[in-house]
């Protein structure tokens, strides 16, 4: 393919940085972690349909430091992208687009993510007991 | 002045040949997803500390093996529409494209049949 010297668009290192700048590549980045996350929650049905060893394999993994440091990362990652996305859904319906409103609502989405995160963890850890 | 013909308006398909179809199921599968991933935390965070006859009991009640089985669908459609898009907008060189749009499509594919093969297993 022949390499053209076309002008390009302004890129990231052009724009000023704002809330809403890092909530937009943290929802993209979040999106891909998601992804990876999604093999552990394929294990952890596999392990579940073969057996009780294969199950409690799982289970050291994910009780370990490093398991838990992941498990909080997803959690996090979950969090943010639900909280984002429900913004999304209303920026489709034409709605909270200002600046203003959008400022504030970066707020909420950082504000949901670590309520969210906090609140599973704490029933997670058996500090609240049920739902 | 507009110039595409009749069939062209009515197939609405635009200049990607794909029309809305993309971006319209990205957000089917997200308002879905939102109730949920709600269903899918509040329950795991539950089982933490619960053995594997406990958890394995829980995904074989119908509701809980059904309401996994759309999480797992929802969720996996919604990923590979993501990653697709990641794919078109960072990845330029044709063979890669196609190399990676495929290998996100099987993937999303092989998990989501594992999952519901293992959901179908401990719930039948």
């Amino acid at each position: 393919m022949a390499i053209t010297k076309r002008p390009t668009s302004p890129h990231l290192q052009i724009y000023k940085w704002g809330g809403h700048m890092l909530l937009s590549i943290l929802h993209r980045a979040t999106g891909v972690a998601l992804g990876a996350g999604t093999l552990l929650l394929v294990w952890w049905l596999v392990a579940l349909a073969t057996g009780p060893d294969d199950y409690a394999l799982f289970q050291t993994y994910m009780r370990s430091i490093v398991g838990k440091i992941v498990l909080l990362g997803f959690t996090a990652a979950l969090m943010l992208h639900l909280c984002n996305g429900i913004r999304h859904l209303f920026w489709d319906k034409g709605l909270g687009l200002d600046v203003e409103t959008t400022q504030r609502t970066n707020i909420l989405v950082f504000l949901g993510m670590i309520i969210l995160t906090l609140l599973s963890w704490a029933i997670g850890y058996g500090l609240v007991q049920g739902v | 002045m507009d110039m595409r013909t009749p069939i062209s308006k009515v197939r609405g398909l635009g200049s990607a040949k794909s029309g809305t179809g993309h971006v319209w199921m990205q957000r089917v599968t997200a308002v879905a997803l939102v109730p949920l991933v709600i269903w899918f935390v509040a329950s795991v965070v539950q089982m933490t500390t619960a053995d594997y006859f406990t958890v394995r009991a829980w995904l074989a009640s119908p509701v809980s093996a059904i309401l996994m089985i759309l999480f797992i669908v929802a969720g996996l459609y919604h990923l590979r529409l993501g990653l697709q898009v990641i794919v078109e907008d960072y990845i330029h060189t044709r063979g890669m494209k196609v190399a990676l749009e495929l290998l996100i499509l099987y993937g999303c594919i092989i998990i989501t049949v594992a999952a519901i093969f293992s959901i179908l297993k401990i719930a039948l």
